[in-house]
């Protein structure tokens, strides 16, 4: 049997070689991402280890306190004092403060070293030990920085800026520029400056007052004495730092670990990512697959009667084609894995080559990646040609003594549309459920998601049922191509199975697309409207990464000649009445210039350090009214009464709840802006302004000053870009879905090559034959391109509906110059698809195909 | 004709439709060497109906191919009307199809998703020319489908399907129609009607109708018969009948027929 099937196989192999590249492309797909995350994944916890040779104990802070320190809190850390009695404690070696926090290089022309603000970093250089150096950095040039107003940058960094030791670097940490006087450049294994990240080292004590405050580190490296485990380290330590608000101790084997846990997880959410797009392509690949051994079987509908006649069993029958299933996955899966091989190493050098270096250790493969993807492929595959196998074993050995070898009578479409009916009506019913009932968000969405899944099931079974009507449309233009297009089109409605299969295949990834595409198009529109509903200013300046800033920058700005108003926004960490809405704290008095605000009732501008103003949602849902009196407890723990002084209607843009910054002064630490909106003098806005502004800042590299326009722009270029990436992952099914074309186009030249012979001889000329094939091919990809972006559409309407409840600005906006594309691409395809098919359709000879009688 | 149309070479008669002088067609080369065609002088007179006949593998089916342009000749000439077919390239040999012959095969002569009406037509659709609705309609009448047209070949038995061929093979008015067996695959009844339409339209319409044949009844429809053998053409009948037919087929059996 195995015999036999092996021998069909390879007879019909070039027929099953669009099949093969179909399951060989998902297999690699698979394979590839397995392999990249595993090798990754290695990589990245082996540089991390790295990271933490030399340490025994580490303190830390932990994550909330940080949070605190932006919201106005007096941050924690370690104290001078604490790190002192640390340092003494029985079995420490050495204890090494640590300080860490965003900090930008400029270049000569004052842009941010490294392009993006992630990856900048700053630190402190600790000398410990005998040696009185620190083994975490090695000076090629220069020395340590040793006081305020130096600094040293790492090789990469110092040669990217073109800096020598002695030149002035401009360096911002919180956004006003700081001229600080290169002292020296150095190496370091620092897993950040690996992977091309910048790093600028202050000494401590700088550090200190730039990143957190003086007299305070972030955490403490203790590296044991020999003889005391890190085990026995850690009690003491944890003894020591006990009462501690905000400090964490670990042994570095647990930070190792840790790492280790947090790399594995974003490698399997990464993992889970590709893979699901793998599976789209996998799941466009089963129609493909399905077709050909259906085409495969109905073409040998005489020899496999003739198997039965002479008495193999049905189960036999279908035996044999499944065998054949199983060696055709097992060859594409081969291949496809070492093809995954390749396609990881590409993934590697394309994000190294787009500025993330990715650690370079060899390639990791597991036998975990080399099973599935094996089994993913082979399964697929035997999977999709089950039923043309149990369809197969149905063929009755009569079928051997039939004359003609005409193509075996199509079976009825009734059940198959009754049953696609019925999907469609229960995701109907769903979809109207889930849009009606009055359940929770989560709840809906299930309703909605689940509806949606069906009905689209229920779509696809139906498409040989809408292939007619739809193709049909396609008359007036197909009859402008004449004898070709009239051909094309009964051609492609011939067996609306396999068109339906085709188009389904096209069908599924511009259904993706096409949602994702007005979804995120309507996004777009929906945060413009947000963004420029409520903000009046002209400007907003931020740091790059919107860590927060000095307050000085708010005082800076509004130096600058030509403007007409300007405030910092602070997040304050406040607490009102036991509530803790969002608070922003800002100068009230140029409210109305800044913002738009619609008052409803009371005072909202110009409030006093008593008062708070709260938006109509937070007063509802707080039962705050106009004139109660409530408590305030302030960032630094004090506590004062105020006035509620007046209401507004919330929007986007607008915080729940407003206190003038006054209400803060003296009660926050350091008083960190999150931005600074400004309003430019009637007629002043502009170009000239803005770099005003800028000049005024001193050029700092991380501080953007963005008018409302840019704005939109940084959001919109990072949503395309995400938008871009998901394309391009589900552009796998979608070339998945174009060598479905090719192969269906090519079967069904392959099936009709007497028919085609026939139409040469009685003079159709070769250009024709071609137009036939390619306009067939155009029908088919044109009709799925069609279906899928209206059910696309669809989807997104659904989804929109969930989505405007809790985003008042979002309304459906449909992307018609990407559907314009898609459109485009999709006529692309089809004349493609047809190349190669229609090449052989116009070489068949008139004489093999009426000699073949 | 329209100005498009390739410098067809001229000989200058034009009393036959078609004509092959000295036609010889060899298959493959050394070992496999065949030849086919040894040297055929014929000629087909306008509105006449010729039968070929001959053993398996005497070239009948060559000489037609070699005739009607479907394949290339070795050596010799062959002329439709006054066209030789041996300069045109393929581009011109099909639009030679298109316009002057007329084809109908032994089986597989329909575009199965086309109806009746629009198998017809088909060769004129090709060429974009209107189809002569008079003409249609004679032809429609003769081979008695009018209640038929709108029908695909799946619905028609195989003798109305080759009566539609039929009819296609002549709807276009062409110099030449060629058929190849016709009438091998249907029973006597059909191939009568399919023979006695063949003969009507030599004699009718003056059409030029030649036909290979293994049938010696359906021989005797045909206003001669030419016989082949080994590529050679061997003797020729003029208003044959059945018997005289089958006397003459008998002398070959005498060498042995290989089917
Ligand atoms: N493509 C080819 N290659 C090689 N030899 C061929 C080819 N086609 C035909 N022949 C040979 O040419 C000779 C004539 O064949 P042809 O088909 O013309 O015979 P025929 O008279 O039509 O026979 P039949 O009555 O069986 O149809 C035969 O010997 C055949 O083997
Ligand atoms: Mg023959």
């Amino acid at each position: 049997m195995f015999r036999t099937a092996l021998r069909t196989v390879l007879a019909h192999k070039l027929r099953l070689l669009m099949t093969m590249l179909a399951v060989l492309l998902g297999v690699a797909f698979v394979a590839g991402t397995l392999v990249f995350t595993a090798t990754m994944d290695k990589g990245l916890r082996d540089s991390s280890s790295k990271d933490y040779a030399g340490i025994s104990v580490a303190v830390t802070t932990t994550g909330a306190s940080a949070r605190d320190a932006d919201q106005g809190k007096r941050p924690d850390g370690v104290s001078d004092a604490l790190l002192g009695r640390l340092g003494r404690l029985d079995g420490v070696a050495s204890a090494q403060p640590v300080l860490t926090g965003f900090t930008g290089v400029a270049d000569a022309k004052h842009n941010l070293i490294g392009g993006s603000s992630f990856g900048t970093y700053g630190g402190n250089y600790a000398p410990v030990g005998a040696g009185h150096t620190d083994p975490r950095y090695h000076f090629t040039s220069g020395a340590a920085p040793t006081g305020a107003g130096q600094v040293a940058l790492d090789a990469k960094t110092a040669k990217d800026g073109g800096y020598r030791v002695g030149d002035t670097v401009d360096v911002a940490v919180t956004g006003p520029v700081m001229h600080e006087k290169l002292a020296g450049i150095f190496t370091t294994q620092d897993g950040n400056v690996a992977s091309g990240g910048t790093l600028t080292l202050f000494d401590t004590a700088t550090a200190q007052k730039l990143f957190l405050a003086p007299g305070l580190s972030g955490g403490v490296n203790l590296r044991a004495a020999p003889g005391t485990s890190q085990q026995q380290l850690l009690d003491r330590v944890n003894t020591a730092i006990k009462g501690q608000s905000g400090l964490e101790a670990k042994t570095a084997q647990q930070l190792i670990d840790d790492q280790a846990k947090q790399i594995s997880a974003g490698m399997s959410t990464m993992n889970t990512i590709f893979l699901s797009f793998a599976g789209v392509a996998l799941f466009v690949g089963i129609f493909l697959i399905a077709n050909t051994f259906t085409m495969l079987v109905a073409q040998r509908t005489r020899e496999l009667a003739l198997l039965r006649a002479i008495g193999a069993s049905r189960r036999q029958v279908t035996r044999s084609v499944l065998i054949e299933a199983v060696i055709v996955g097992v060859v594409s899966s081969v291949v496809g894995y070492l093809v995954g091989l390749g396609l990881s190493l590409g993934m590697r050098s394309l994000i190294s080559s787009n500025g993330g270096n990715l650690p370079n250790n060899p390639l990791v493969i597991t036998p975990t990646s080399v099973i599935s993807a094996l089994a993913v492929g082979i399964v697929i595959t035997v999977l999709s040609a089950w039923l043309p196998a149990r369809r197969a074993a149905k063929i009755p050995p009569v079928a051997a003594m039939s004359s003609s070898d005409a193509p075996p009578k199509q079976r009825s479409l009734i059940v198959r549309n009754a049953i696609g009916a019925f999907f469609v009506a229960v995701g109907g019913a769903l979809i109207a459920l889930g849009l009606h009932s009055s359940g929770s968000t989560g709840q809906k969405a299930l309703t909605l998601g689940g509806g949606a899944a069906v009905g689209l099931v229920g779509i696809i079974v139906l498409t040989p049922l809408i292939s007619r009507p739809v193709i049909g449309a396609f008359t007036p233009l197909l009859s402008m191509f004449g004898v070709s297009g009239r051909l094309a089109k009964r051609n492609s409605l011939r067996n609306p199975r396999r068109t339906a299969a085709t188009a389904t295949a096209l069908m599924i990834g511009l259904t993706l697309m096409s949602a994702l595409g007005v979804v995120v198009t309507s996004l777009k529109s929906g945060i413009a409207a947000a963004a420029t509903d409520g903000i009046r200013a002209d400007y907003s300046i931020s740091n790059a990464n919107f860590t927060p800033m000095d307050q000085s920058v708010v005082a800076k700005v509004k130096q600058v000649p030509g403007i007409a108003a300007a405030s910092g926004t602070e997040r304050a960490d406040v607490t009102i009445d036991g509530k803790q809405p969002e608070v922003n704290a800002m100068d009230t008095t140029v409210l109305s210039q800044l913002f738009h605000v619609d008052r409803i009732s009371g005072t909202v501008g110009a409030l006093s350090p008593s008062q708070i103003a709260v938006s109509d949602k937070t007063a509802a849902k707080e039962h705050w009214r106009t004139g109660q009196s409530v408590t305030v407890k302030l960032p630094d723990g004090s506590s004062r009464q105020a006035v509620v002084s007046g209401t507004y209607k919330g929007g986007p843009g607008l915080p729940a709840t407003m206190v003038d910054r006054t209400m803060l002064s003296g009660h926050t630490f350091k008083e960190p802006v999150e931005r600074v909106f400004v309003k430019a003098a009637p007629g002043k806005a502009g170009s000239a302004l803005k770099s005003d502004i800028k000049e005024a800042l001193g050029n700092s590299p991380i501080v953007q000053v963005q008018t409302r326009d840019d704005l939109l722009n940084s959001f919109n270029t990072q949503i395309d870009q995400v938008l871009y990436m998901v394309y391009g992952l589900l552009g796998m099914s979608v070339v998945v879905a174009v060598i479905g074309v090719v192969n269906t186009m090519a079967m069904s030249v392959f099936e009709r090559s007497r028919e085609i012979g026939m139409l040469r001889a009685i003079g159709l000329d070769r250009r024709r034959v071609k137009r036939m094939v390619r306009l067939e091919s155009l029908v088919i990809s044109v009709f799925g391109a069609l279906l899928g972006m209206g059910a696309g559409t669809f989807l997104a309407w659904a989804a929109g509906r969930l989505i405007k409840p809790s985003f008042a600005t979002y309304a459906m906006k449909v992307p018609w110059s990407q559907y314009g594309i898609f459109f485009g691409a999709a006529l692309v395809v089809g004349v493609l698809a047809a190349l190669w098919p229609a090449r052989r359709a116009a070489r068949l000879n008139a004489l093999e195909a009426i000699k073949s009688d | 004709m329209t100005t498009t149309q390739p410098p067809f070479a001229t000989t200058g008669e034009s009393s036959a439709a078609a004509r092959a002088t000295a036609l010889t067609k060899v298959y493959g080369e050394g070992e496999t060497r065949v030849v086919a065609l040894d040297g055929i002088d014929v000629e087909f007179s306008r509105g006449q109906f010729t039968a070929i006949m001959g053993p398996s593998g005497s070239g009948k089916s060559t000489l037609m191919h070699c005739m009607a342009g479907l394949d290339a000749i070795t050596s010799g000439s062959a002329t439709i009307g006054d066209v030789e077919l041996s300069r045109l390239k393929d581009k011109h040999l099909t639009r030679l199809r298109r316009d002057r012959i007329g084809f109908v095969f032994q089986s597989f002569n329909l575009v199965p998703t086309l109806t009746a009406i629009e198998n017809i037509t088909l060769t004129m659709d090709i060429a974009g020319r209107k189809p002569d609705s008079q003409w249609l309609d004679q032809i429609v009448d003769t081979v008695g489908l009018r209640d038929r047209l709108k029908h695909r070949p799946g619905q028609l038995s195989g003798g109305q399907q080759q009566r539609v061929a039929c009819a296609r093979a002549l709807a276009g008015r062409p110099e030449i129609v060629f058929a190849d067996e016709p009438t091998g695959n249907l029973d006597s009844r059909s191939g009568a009607e399919i023979l006695s339409f063949l003969r009507e339209s030599a004699r009718s319409f003056g059409q030029t109708v030649v036909m290979v044949t293994h049938d010696a009844v359906a021989a005797s429809y045909a206003d001669r018969v030419l016989f082949l053998a080994d590529g050679r053409l061997v003797d020729e009948l003029v208003a044959p009948s059945a018997d005289r037919v089958l006397e003459r087929m008998k002398q070959f059996d005498g060498k042995g027929r290989t089917s």
